[in-house]
């Protein structure tokens, strides 16, 4: 697997993360070695091993339902780059895009 | 050719928490916009889940409803997709291992039959919030007060045939969580949703066909015209020798149409994976027997119990058991009446309900207690007030004007069954109308009921009907007779 | 007045033989003085930590005690601070006010700890060397042409220059223990699960780890027994009591056992920091302790591991700065995923989108069993390497990097021989367990590291193996001739 023009743009597709001609070029040579790296676990024996998804070997806690927070509704907006009547803004959705 | 739907439901029921899935903002429904967003739920930085106890009970609680498998362990993951009503780019929910694991539900159809319809999972998520798109020109506005309110997707298996069996699948859920106390059920709200799948073979097809997924079926009567649309869309295309295309399409209830969202689809990659800032839920038999211990009698088996404890037919009883509280309101009439089931079921299924119908009102807020209405139907047997009179009365009491006897008191509605005070009547009548009379004795022996009319009409209704009958037959027998 | 120790400031502030507003004035006098080399800074915090000075010095003339109380400090920008911006060393969050203090700086603030600014740092924590800040790099107080290591490099910097007694910092992959071993100070990344996670802006969760930066062990201790402790706020917090670290730190070391992973010495190590971890492995023998070589055998894979993992969570934990609710968002988008796509593209640096696109790519369809759960069973393997270990052993120890400080640059085109540089701190990190490092002398004028890694919980225990160490070497009182 290596890391051409049209796997990027999908990547980058998929994270969001708009990515040029000039950028693909770049990253193709840069991720390479990195998938190189992480390419080194194919030479793993994992036979048989329960793969661990955390370092815990804890049970989720779980807390009571009451309502604790409260309204604070224009503090947090003051971090939003566009908002009106209490909403967030972004530009108009179509089919989702 | 012959083709056989095959139809399965995803239905996410919201559960009646008071705060979130994983922050302790409230679950409010119409709050002014974001007002109920905390930073939690609107994704802010550092901000980490902590799991509602009372979301799993309500999970556990559902699954031991449907006969399901309650996970001793279960994993929340992150699904992976930007959109704006989703602030964390990633909505936690329940993938490899659900909460609730196969189950099964038996459904009633209108033909009488029963069927039972296998439930693959169900699994907890929160919801997103809600995206305005005509909120402003050019701009599409983001409400998050529902985004981390508590979901239970629930999936069926394929086992639905026909639009009608999805409906009734839809019902029988929504009776059911309603039953449980864990879901509004609310769909003019969005409490519960519904998503259908639908496929088309050939009868005695083993196999299954390319199916259509349908958003946006959000009441009963949706889902069935969606559903039958569906089914005649997909069969127009397969007998002029086309084929479905896998997708999601949208059900426009104005049209009565499906419509397809186009083939973007393929762009999604959910890329889940074990959300690493909460732990596996493990649950342990106490915990789940402890609930089991709290399971309502359900649906089904309130509605045998009915008709074998009471002797309905099996659409009283399906009527009477459709909610929880309406059964519960039957069957404390019947309890203070110590019987008298039948009458009982007609006050409740007609009088009393078309009270409710009329104002839009529940069983929950009724005007009339169960008490109250049994107090009313106590009048009737015990022949202190006639059925007609008693309808009279149940205007009264609903209006506000008191119990039923005080009602009776007031308005002087009691029964006259006295066979003094009656003959005394039965003379004056007889006194008044010497002509009538004389014709009855000569032959004509329907203005019998003439006699009884004038009676009722001097004793504004009162008149117990059958005393008057016996007394007047009595004072004017039948002539010939 | 030279700050030496916590101890010593705590007694001077009892004695009134100072001011908590007199120490903050000296330190912000300080900090502009000689920051703007070192970059080691992104925000000063000046009416906030005064408004604090003043409640700490009322407190102390009622005669209230603390070992924190009225002492400055800094935090690393990654912990939010009610009122203060935190930026993660990103311009995605140049603009951004954190609503809530972090768990762990509302513990220290409890103990009087007095913020007077938010340090720089590699962009979301995501490097080893504090060159990936949208705010510039972190020069190296022992040679500013160096770096400091990262990604708690502004954190080490500050504490390594004497700018701040103390700073925290978290630790991802090595992000305090490798920043303390280049700049000559003591780091300590406690157990996973010790500090709270809450309000510290997540790169990793399954990885992160909130700790401290100080010169020394006793006082990484008193500080460690402050902002350690279970959070409900934190579904992995774990709710184990918190010793009192400091009073534990000449606990008898006697017949202790400690490993040497021969993979920590293997090659690639420079001679320098051989030759020093020869010269430590002995005094820890006088110490008490029976020292010998064991083996991790699979912990050449951790970095590897390391970089599909941490990305995998990164890709998400990230997903968040879409420039909607908060942070930066792109002029004038055309539409929703120009919004997204140049917010993402304008808002992020190069190594944060390396690391999201990779991230991306390991849990994608297709490519998630041959990467992220192969990884997951990696981890597993390494982890167990660390329990067997833990059977036999206290403690293991060897060095924290394989080199001392590199040159700013230096390695920026070439990432993996960055990524490398973490190679014996990652598999801490991949176990959850507790580690430190501690000053073990020079390569020429650059320090290095020791690494002391623990059982799980057991922070006592390297806290106490650290101190005495350091009652019979001096490495962590050499302070860069500069900046005394």
């Amino acid at each position: 697997m290596a890391f051409d023009i049209v796997a990027l743009k999908h990547l980058g597709r998929l994270a969001r993360i708009g990515l040029d001609e000039t950028d693909c070029a770049a990253l193709g040579g840069e991720l390479g070695p990195i998938l190189a790296l992480v390419d080194q676990l194919r030479e793993a024996d994992v036979e048989g091993v329960v793969p661990m998804a955390h370092p815990l070997a804890l049970a989720q806690r779980m807390r009571p339902d009451e309502v604790t927070e409260k309204p604070d509704r224009d503090r947090l907006q003051r971090n939003a780059p566009q908002v009106r009547d209490g909403l967030y803004l972004v530009p108009r959705v179509i089919n989702g895009a | 050719m012959d083709w056989e739907p095959v139809i399965g439901l995803e239905i996410h029921a919201q559960l009646l928490t008071r705060s979130k899935i994983f922050s302790a903002a409230s679950t409010a429904f119409g709050a002014e916009p974001n007002v109920n967003a905390c930073p939690i739920d609107l994704g802010y930085p550092g901000m980490l889940p902590v799991l509602n106890r009372e979301v799993v009970r309500m999970a556990v609680m559902f699954g031991l409803a449907v006969d399901a498998e309650i996970a001793p362990r279960s994993v929340f993951a992150r699904k992976n997709y930007f959109y704006p009503d989703l602030p964390k780019g990633y909505q936690i929910s329940q993938y490899e291992l659900p909460i609730v694991g196969p189950g099964r539900l038996t459904i009633s159809l209108e033909d009488g039959h029963e069927k039972v319809i296998g439930i693959t999972r169900a699994h907890l998520e929160e919801d997103a919030g809600k995206s305005l798109h005509e909120a402003f020109d050019g701009s599409t506005g983001i409400d998050l007060n529902r985004a981390g309110v508590p979901l239970l997707e629930i999936v069926s298996e394929p086992d639905l045939r026909s639009a009608r069996e999805a409906g009734a699948y839809m019902k029988a859920i929504h009776t059911l969580v309603r039953y449980l106390g864990i879901c509004d059920g609310n769909m003019q709200e969005g409490s519960l949703r519904c998503d259908a799948n639908v496929s088309l073979r050939p009868r005695g097809s083993r196999s299954f066909g390319t199916r259509t997924e349908i958003k946006n079926v959000n009441s009963f009567h949706f889902i069935e015209q969606a559903i039958d649309y569906e089914i005649a869309r997909q069969a127009d295309l397969l007998e002029s020798g086309g084929t479905v295309v896998q997708e999601t399409r949208l059900y426009d209830p104005e049209r009565h149409e499906t419509r397809s969202m186009r083939a973007k689809e393929e762009a999604n990659d959910y890329r889940y994976f074990p959300d690493p800032d909460l732990l596996p839920v493990e649950l342990d038999a106490a915990f789940i027997n402890a609930i089991r211990a709290t399971l309502p009698e359900l649906p089904r088996a309130r509605r045998e119990r009915l008709q074998t404890q009471y002797g309905l037919s099996a659409y009283d009883a399906g009527v009477l058991t459709a909610e929880r509280e309406l059964a519960d309101y039957y069957e404390a009439v019947v309890e203070s009446l110590g019987g008298e089931a039948k009458l009982s079921a007609n006050w409740v299924m007609g009088e009393l309900a078309a009270a409710l119908n009329r104002e839009g009102l529940t069983i929950g807020t009724s005007r009339i207690s169960a008490p109250g209405l049994a107090g009313l139907l106590r009048q009737i047997i015990d022949g202190l007030i006639s059925g007609k009179l008693a309808k009279e009365v149940f205007e009264a009491m609903w209006a506000g004007e008191g119990e039923a006897d005080a009602v009776i008191k007031k308005r002087g509605l009691r029964q006259i069954s006295d066979p003094e005070a009656l003959v005394r009547v039965i003379d004056e009548v007889i006194a008044a109308n010497p002509s009538q009379v004389a014709q009855y004795k000569a032959g004509k022996e329907k203005l019998f009921g003439y006699f009884v009319g004038q009676v009722m009409k001097q004793t504004r209704g009162r008149a117990n009907p059958a005393e008057v009958n016996r007394l007047l037959k009595q004072r004017l027998p039948p002539p010939g007779g | 007045m030279t700050l030496h120790g916590l101890k010593a400031i705590a007694a001077a502030l009892a004695a009134g033989e100072t001011t908590s507003v007199a120490l903050v004035e000296a330190v912000l006098e300080k900090i502009e003085r000689l920051d703007g080399k070192l970059n080691s800074f992104v925000s000063l915090t000046r009416d906030v930590a005064l408004r604090a000075a003043r409640r700490a010095d009322a407190a102390i003339s009622r005669g209230e005690t603390g070992s924190l109380l009225g002492i400055p400090m800094a935090h690393k920008d990654i912990f939010c601070t009610e009122g203060v911006k935190t930026s993660a060393g990103s311009r995605m969050l140049d603009s951004f006010t954190a609503p809530y203090d972090a768990g762990v700086v509302e513990r220290l603030k409890h103990a009087g700890a007095v913020m007077v600014g938010k340090t720089n740092m590699d962009e979301f924590a995501m490097g080893s060397s504090s060159e990936t800040s949208f705010y510039g790099p972190v020069g190296n107080p022992w040679d500013l042409g160096r770096v400091p290591g990262g990604s708690s490099g502004g954190s080490a910097a500050a504490v390594a220059a004497r700018l701040v007694p103390y700073a925290t910092g978290t630790d991802t992959g090595g992000s305090i223990r490798q920043p303390a071993a280049l700049t000559g100070i003591t780091g300590i990344k406690p157990t996973y699960g010790r500090v709270s996670r809450y309000g510290m802006i997540a790169f990793a969760s399954s990885l992160d780890q909130g700790g401290v930066l100080a010169p020394s062990a006793e006082d990484a201790a008193l500080v460690l027994e402050a902002m350690a402790g279970f959070d409900p706020r934190d579904s992995t917090s774990v709710d184990e009591p918190v010793p009192e670290y400091s009073a534990l730190v000449d606990e008898s070391l006697r017949g202790r056992r400690i490993g040497v992973p021969k993979e920590f010495i293997a090659s690639g190590v420079d001679p320098a920091v051989s030759a020093a971890l020869a010269t430590a492995l002995e005094q820890l023998a006088g110490l008490g302790c029976e020292v010998e070589e064991t083996s991790l055998p699979h912990l050449g894979l951790s970095v590897p591991t390391y970089y599909v993992v941490a990305p995998a969570e990164a890709s998400a934990n990230l997903a968040r700065y879409d420039g909607v609710r908060f942070g930066y968002r792109a002029e004038n988008p055309a539409n929703l995923t120009d919004l997204y796509e140049r917010s993402r593209r304008e808002g992020f640096g190069a190594e944060v989108k390396r690391r999201i696109l990779i991230g991306t790519f390991v849990l994608s369809h297709g490519y998630y069993d041959a990467y992220y759960l192969r990884a997951q069973r990696v981890r597993q393997r390494i982890a167990a390497d660390f329990r067997h270990a833990f059977e036999r052993y206290d403690f293991l120890v060897g060095p924290t990097t394989p080199s001392a400080a590199f040159r700013l640059g230096e390695k920026t085109a070439d990432p993996v021989s960055m990524y490398l540089n973490d190679i014996f701190t990652i598999g801490v990190n991949l176990a959850g367990l507790p580690a430190c490092s501690v000053p073990m002398g020079f390569d020429g004028n650059l320090p290095v590291g020791l690494q002391m890694i623990g059982k799980a919980f057991d922070e006592a225990g390297i806290l106490a193996l650290a101190h005495q160490y350091q009652q019979v070497t001096d490495w962590h009182r050499r302070v860069p001739p500069r900046w005394e």
